[in-house]
């Protein structure tokens, strides 16, 4: 069992927490404006890399709280925690 | 008439004597305010007569205007107040009234979760069987509070004595925590 | 005949423990385990082999073994447990397995459990490096935790009969273990085995608890448990496996690791034979030699493959007229349930010079380090060409190894290592040296000189067994690399060595070091096989712990359950919650009383328990305009007092809920969402407003349970309020249809909500939940004069399908959309955007074949369509495949209607209204007529009663 490090409460374990998906897609400002393929990709798209991926989190069981975190899709490794609306630190992976 | 959730379970509860000390504390008055500006969360804590806790995962006591009162951080913006029973409508209009335009919200959420006293020197030692949060002193020191799970359900949990402990679990999930409590207490039962 | 010795081991000779194996009586003493007692009894064949069905004996005299399983019929059954590690108890009934056992069909009475330990230093095995690492760790004052597979600590010393600072071992043993057992924040747990160890230090262990009590366990004490333990530093002292080699027929009953069969006799008293030849690479199997010798145990011959046996212990060998041949192996055997006789050879030829008869072979190919836990946590390995092992090959920032763990052999370095790693991880988790634990001084005479590294003899290889549990050969190697396998993870799938129940603890690396041999490279450069997780067998009911029966999954209740129960209702199961499925009266099946219960409702007043709906307090400055965004229709115009029902679509435009927005003030709402979404869409509100709208004043709170609600259904639903809330002007001017009011309902401060998802006029009453059952019961008397009947989630289902109102994931599922539940009044056209809006302008959602709702009714209409049907557009099947139009989502007998119904998701459904449709059931396609969604009371009617 992971933990996860919970930018307030601290590390608890993973079944705490709820994946939200890459972190850093913003919602459009203005939709209508988008294209179809453009907002597809929006909707649909998401990348996939193997390395550093930063993501979203909510310590769901505890504080409720949405958080980014930077996790190293090869090995799970959580290299950064942060909170949203902070940039994304670096990281080396 | 009012029924607690966990009423049909009180002499099973105090049957875990010697092992724990437990009883449901039922209708306490518990209001859920979120609000993060630092005037209106001081200015809630001076209508309450206790103050905010400032640091995570920690809850605060204190007696005011409504009494003995604790408040419990459950989130950066997000704190439970609680305090004797029938209090809720009174409480929830104050700290609206300190809250003033700061924005943030009170809701009476005084039925949501049901209150359970722990006590006993095996207390921290029986939640260890479904709590993965270190309650060891030295790491969950009197004054703790954290959300986390225990077994399957999820609880508050606070710290409120080297050998006392409060649990705060919804009302739907308090039968389930009341047999599982039960169960992890067996063994320690059958020894003691 | 007895091989017991007349003294020694840590037994109680003077207790003796009755148990049966295959059948037949034997005795032995607290202390022995299964196989020990066998052992001492002279039975060594324990089963059989699982595809050749040869004898199959002891091997080894720990987890390591790969033969001994058997089958515990009593106290409870419980299948592949190694004789070497059960313990044997009074009453014990086993029997000998054929590589697979047979799961009882019976619950398993005993109790299981997990806990949760955090420490600053977790030390794997007390042998002497884990037992000086831990004492040294506790000194300094670290939380620390020693876990040890054995019932005692102690580890190899167990299996020798020497002398630690001049003293017998066990002195020095008893003596750490005290001091650890008696410093305040140390943990020791024995039988304890750490089966897994995973990131972030955690690991976990399984504690056999009271399985060696047998029939005296006691009831109410776990049986096992999981210990779940989170450690800042771990250091791993799991020690050494002796490797054997292979050679022909080296499977028989009889012959045996070196260094267990001295266990065997140190530990338990027991002798593994009379005649025994030892087939060794190196030296520690002459201090087996020296000790049977010593007890008695004719040693007819040491084989020593080294051109040179080691000088001191080959004298000590002479003295007491033990022959040792050089350059010589054990080619092959002979016997049949036991060995009788080893053939000789030397070591480079192909034919044996001699043979001896023996009873006991004892082999001894060189030790591999225990290094399945250091591989778990993602240490990488490394092979010693001189040791013929993999060893831990790199230092992890929190996992120290030490001792014969590391590939160290010599005693005193082992204990070296410990100390160092017990200090250095007492240091790395923030402790200061305590006092230093003297280190201790052996008196052995083994040394540790390296060995030759043999993985094989040559000879029939169709009979050199490399993995004795699989049946896998060196010619079944020799096969997978001939067929063009070169990854060691290819040859252990390709002949199943090292996946049976000992994980190849001492297959694994003899077939790793064939594989090298037959394709002439380097095992350096070989990566070996992932080692994962178990490290021995963990049965299920471990793993589950306590997590079985009432416990298995939360069940969750509202407030007025017990009243369900006391009242006869049948459960349905939504998510977590038990909610009452129907109330059957006089041995009524489900359609009679449903039908009964919609009858009643109908036509009178029914009531139900709706409070396992969401509810959501919504508040703050932009809570509207944050609605207005979450939903698909406008909720900031809605008036305070006001209702309005809405749904909510994902980005993607598909439905993902639906409930009704109560405005309770300017700034404040009450969202329900439906039962099993309540969790999520709190957590999607949550989402949208700390990621992408922080800026907004909004706040949410789950106020599930805080409330109980009631829907008060029926014509006769005003009489009954009226009756109940006398404060309340209750008649349809003053209390219109999708308003709430706030009043005393049954002497209770009460949110009473008019809104009706079943069409007739209805009451939603919302009382905090301490009052529920209370005023449940109120309305119920209230209600008797008009036969007011409590109704279940069945009923509310049919109402609801009579009038074509969707349930949420039973209706859709992540792909319809509200256009596609003919819900385009419920989208707004005003607003300039809500989450979905813009995916309704795509060209996959505007085309005129999606999957449209609509009503089916059958032609005959006593037909009860099967909900997941297909519906198909011939009265005749065509050649596969057959084009599907879509599916029945809902199908019910109705009392209203006096026929059966359904609702279904068809294509380009809306424009197939009066058009007949098939749907296969069983071997007939059943006839049915499209109509639409809204099948009773079309024109609303009955809403205002
Ligand atoms: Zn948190």
């Amino acid at each position: 069992m992971q933990l996860i490090p919970c930018p307030w409460c601290g590390p608890r374990e993973e079944a705490e927490f709820h994946y939200g998906g890459q972190a850093h897609v913003a919602y459009p400002e203005d939709p209508a404006a988008l294209t179809d393929e453009q907002w597809a990709q929006y909707v649909f798209f998401r990348e996939n890399p193997s390395g550093p991926f930063a993501e979203r989190w909510s310590h769901h069981a505890g504080c409720r709280r949405w958080f980014n975190a930077v996790r190293d899709t090869r090995t799970h490794d959580l290299l950064a925690v942060y909170r949203v609306g902070e940039p994304m630190p670096e990281v080396t992976a | 008439m009012t029924v607690s959730p966990l009423a049909a379970w009180r002499d099973r509860l105090a049957a875990l004597a010697p092992v724990l000390d437990v009883a449901e504390v039922p209708f306490r008055s518990q209001l859920t305010v979120r609000v993060s500006d630092p005037d209106a969360l001081a200015a809630a804590g001076s209508a309450l007569g206790v103050p905010f806790p400032s640091a995570a995962c920690t809850f605060t006591s204190g007696t005011g205007p409504f009494g003995d009162a604790e408040v419990l951080w459950l989130g950066p913006d997000e704190f439970l107040v609680t305090a004797s029973p029938g209090l809720q409508v009174t409480i929830e209009e104050v700290l609206r009234g300190a809250l003033g335009t700061a924005g943030g919200s009170v809701v009476d959420t005084s039925a949501q979760r049901t209150t359970v006293v722990l006590q006993g020197p095996l207390v921290r030692q029986v939640l260890a069987h479904g709590c993965s949060v270190d309650l060891h002193p030295s790491s969950a020191p009197v004054g703790t509070c954290v959300q986390t799970l225990l077994a399957r359900t999820g609880i508050v949990l606070q710290v409120t004595g080297e050998d006392r402990c409060t649990i705060l679990v919804r009302s739907s999930f308090a039968e389930y925590f009341a047999a599982w409590l039960a169960d992890a207490c067996t063994e320690y039962l059958a020894v003691a | 005949m007895t091989f017991r010795t007349p003294t020694g081991g840590s037994i109680d000779r003077n207790t003796l423990l009755h148990f049966t194996f295959n059948g037949r009586p034997y005795t032995g003493h607290p202390g022995d385990t299964l196989a020990s007692a066998l052992l001492a009894h002279g039975v060594h064949q324990i089963g059989s082999s699982v595809k050749l069905g040869r004898p199959r004996g002891i091997v080894a005299a720990g987890s390591e073994d790969p033969t001994s399983l058997v089958q515990v019929e009593a106290p409870f059954s419980e299948p592949m447990l190694l004789a070497t590690t059960v313990e044997l108890y009074d009453g014990l009934v086993a029997r000998g397995l054929a590589g697979q056992g047979r799961l009882s069909p019976e619950p398993d009475p005993a109790r299981y459990d997990a806990k949760h330990e955090h420490c600053d230093v977790l030390v794997v095995g007390a042998g002497p490096a884990g037992l000086v690492a831990a004492l040294t760790a506790a000194r300094s004052g670290a939380r620390v935790v020693l876990v040890d597979e054995q019932n005692q600590a102690g580890g190899a010393l167990l299996g020798v009969d020497e002398y630690l600072d001049d003293r017998p071992s066990a002195e020095w043993v008893a003596d750490v273990v005290a001091e650890l057992k008696s410093t305040p924040g140390v943990l020791v747990l024995e039988r304890t085995t750490a089966f897994g160890m995973y990131q972030d230090g955690f690991v976990l262990a399984l504690q056999k608890r009271t399985d060696h009590l047998g029939f005296a366990a006691p009831a109410s004490v776990a049986r096992q448990r999981v210990w779940r333990i989170r450690t800042r530093q771990t250091v791993l002292a799991t020690g050494a496996h002796e490797r054997p080699v292979a050679f022909a027929d080296n499977d028989r009953p009889g012959i045996m690791l070196a260094s267990s069969a001295r266990t065997f006799l140190h530990r338990y008293g027991v002798l593994p034979g009379s005649r025994a030849v030892v087939f060794t690479t190196d030296d520690s199997a002459y201090c087996a030699a020296i000790d049977l010798a010593e007890s008695g145990v004719d040693i007819a011959l040491v084989t020593d493959a080294r051109p040179e046996p080691p000088a001191r212990l080959a004298a000590e060998c002479a003295a007491r007229g033990i022959e040792v041949r050089a350059g010589h192996v054990v080619a092959g055997t002979d016997g049949d349930r036991r060995v009788t006789g080893a053939r000789i050879a030397p070591l480079a030829a192909t034919s044996p010079d001699l043979t001896v008869d023996c009873d006991t072979v004892l082999v001894s190919g060189g030790w591999n380090p225990v290094v399945s836990l250091f591989s778990q946590a993602r240490g990488k390995l490394r092979y010693d060409a001189e040791l013929g092992a993999f060893v831990p090959g790199e230092e992890l920032p929190t996992v120290r190894v030490a001792g014969s763990a590391t590939g160290e052999l010599d005693l005193g370095a082992c204990a070296r290592q410990g100390r160092d790693a017990g200090a250095q991880a007492a240091a790395a988790a923030g402790f200061t040296p305590g006092g230093q634990v003297p280190l201790p001084v052996s008196d052995s005479r083994c040394t540790a000189r390296s060995g030759l590294v043999l993985w094989r003899v040559p000879g029939d290889d169709d009979a050199s067994f490399v993995d004795l549990q699989r049946d896998s050969t060196v010619a079944d190697v020799l096969r997978a690399t001939g067929a063009g396998l070169r990854s060691l993870e290819h040859v252990k799938r390709y002949t199943t060595i090292g996946t049976a129940h000992d994980q190849g603890k001492t297959s694994g690396m003899i077939a790793a070091g064939i594989v090298a041999e037959e394709l002439g490279v380097e095992l350096a450069e070989q990566r070996p096989t992932t080692f994962r997780p178990p490290f021995t067998s963990v049965s299920f009911a471990a793993l589950a712990g306590r997590d079985r029966g009432e416990l298995h999954d939360p069940v969750r209740v509202t407030s007025i359950h017990p009243w369900h129960v006391a009242h006869g209702a049948l459960f349905e199961d939504v998510g977590q919650w038990k909610r009452p499925w129907y109330y059957p009266r006089d041995g009524e099946d489900l359609h009679t009383a449903v039908l009964r219960e919609c009858k009643a409702t109908r036509e009178s007043v029914g009531m139900m328990d709706g409070s396992t709906l969401g509810k959501i307090d919504v508040q703050g400055r932009d809570a509207g305009k944050f609605l207005d965004m979450l939903y698909t229709n406008m909720m900031s115009t809605l008036k305070v007092g006001r209702i309005r029902y809405g749904v909510m679509c994902g980005v993607d435009g598909m439905v993902i809920d639906d409930g009704t927005v109560i405005r309770v003030g300017e700034e404040r709402y009450l969202v329900t969402t439906t039962t099993g979404n309540a969790a999520k869409i709190l957590d999607w509100m949550e989402e949208w407003l700390q990621t992408e709208w922080p800026h907004l004043d909004v706040h949410c709170t789950s106020v599930t349970e805080h409330w109980a609600t009631i829907p008060l259904v029926g014509p006769r639903s005003r009489d009954v309020l009226a009756a109940v809330a006398p404060s309340l002007d209750v008649s349809n001017e003053a209390f219109e249809f999708m308003t709430w009011r706030e009043a005393e309902v049954a002497g209770v401060p009460a949110r009473v909500c008019r809104i009706s998802f079943s069409g007739e006029l209805a009451y939603e009453i919302n009382v905090t939940a301490w009052h529920g059952i209370a005023v449940w019961e109120a309305l119920m008397a209230a209600g008797e004069k008009y036969g007011i009947t409590p109704y279940g989630t069945e009923t509310m289902h049919v109402l609801r399908a009579e009038k074509g109102y969707p349930i949420i994931g039973q209706e859709t599922d992540a792909t319809v959309t509200p256009q596609d539940l003919g819900m385009s009044w419920a989208v707004s056209k005003k607003k300039p955007d809500f989450i979905g809006k813009r995916s309704f302008a795509r060209a996959e959602n505007n085309r005129t074949d999606r999957k449209q709702l609509v009503g089916l009714l059958p032609v005959d209409p006593a037909v009860l369509l099967p909900e997941g049907s297909q519906i198909v557009e011939t009265d005749r099947l065509p050649e596969p495949p057959v084009r599907m139009l879509g599916h029945v989502t809902s199908s019910y007998p109705s009392a209203a209607l006096g026929r059966t119904f359904a609702l279904a998701l068809v294509r380009s459904g809306h424009e197939r209204i009066g058009e007949t449709l098939y749907v296969p059931v069983e071997d007939s396609l059943v006839p049915v007529t499209v109509t639409e969604s809204v099948l009773y009371d079309k024109e609303g009617a009955r809403r205002d009663g």
